[in-house]
């Protein structure tokens, strides 16, 4: 039997993407609103420019490119779940798993060398705002990973196709917030 | 029952293409502050994150052929984000006001001031 998220449509969406819908809704309050918190705490702060120019750039701009690179394949994986190809849906969702663990690589690379140059989470505001904001955006990324490789594992037998979309919705909305992250923790010195 | 259309079904745009629109993008946001100009780095920055942040809604989670209600219910809670910057910011952005003072925050932009000047 079917689950209701998979066959009900009472609203016009099915009713597992309208929960995702309201996933991202609820999200669009939790990161906002840290987002927001920060962005007042900077304008109210211009000394924070002295530790934001701590922060690596190219190594932002880096997993940026990164995360865009794997919402090109989670929306490619989509595609072909809709083509009924289950196969080639797994193999992209694999790739777009591969970009969340590049993506979480070069955190821990950059993080490493952050906490041991002595910018931890206590020793300023600003870092304190960096951490929690990147910090809960990578925990996101590890949620998007492991959803992830159970969809593909099914996909890969051809099962739960439109699971394949639901996922890439969540990827995306991911790859968003990251979108804003950057110019606020990078670009911004 | 049958399965109901996924949105993307009844159209897809050249997902490669956005992607390289997206990259280019991004590297119009690396640059542009490079100019160290405050109006060219918010443009660049901030306005290009937003470009990006809408192809990525549009296309790829083909947000345009969603049900409507969908992008009132986004958009409805950036409006509680922005409502909540507004009724907070005042407080946080400002260090004194007509009958209070924010001793504490004052002190620490005060002495971060020399540091600011070796930079």
């Amino acid at each position: 039997m079917k689950p209701i998220a998979t066959t009900r449509s009472a609203t016009g969406i099915p009713t597992g993407r309208l929960a995702v819908w309201w996933v991202m809704a609820s999200e669009i309050v939790i990161f906002g609103g840290l987002l927001a918190a920060y962005v007042m705490h900077r304008l109210g702060h211009p000394e924070w420019s002295n530790q934001a120019i701590h922060t690596n750039t190219w190594l932002g701009a880096l997993n940026t490119l990164v995360l865009l690179t794997s919402s090109l394949f989670a929306v490619l994986a989509h595609q072909a779940a809709e083509h009924g190809e289950g196969r080639k849906a797994a193999r992209l969702l694999l790739a777009t798993a591969g970009g969340a663990l590049v993506f979480l690589v070069v955190k821990s690379f950059e993080w490493s060398h952050e906490i041991a140059a002595g910018y931890t989470l206590t020793s300023n505001t600003f870092w304190s705002f960096y951490y929690t904001a990147a910090g809960l955006h990578a925990v996101h990324v590890i949620a998007g990973l492991v959803i992830m490789l159970v969809v593909a594992a099914d996909a890969a037998k051809n099962r739960e196709l439109q699971r394949v979309e639901l996922i890439g919705l969540y990827w995306h909305f991911v790859d968003i917030v990251w979108i804003f992250l950057f110019p606020l923790l990078y670009i911004a010195k | 029952m049958t399965r109901e259309p996924t949105v993307a079904e009844q159209s897809h745009p050249n997902y490669v293409k956005v992607w390289g629109v997206l990259v280019a993008l991004l590297a119009v946001s690396v640059v542009g502050p490079m100019f160290e100009i405050k109006l060219v780095t918010l443009v660049t920055a901030f306005g290009v994150a937003i470009l990006k942040a809408y192809l990525v809604a549009r296309n790829f989670m083909h947000l345009h052929i969603e049900r409507r209600y969908v992008t009132y219910l986004l958009v409805g809670m950036v409006a509680l984000m922005l409502l909540l910057f507004a009724g907070v910011a005042p407080d946080v952005m400002k260090h004194e006001g007509h009958q209070w003072k924010n001793e504490a925050a004052q002190k620490v932009v005060r002495d971060a001031a020399p540091a600011a000047k070796v930079h």
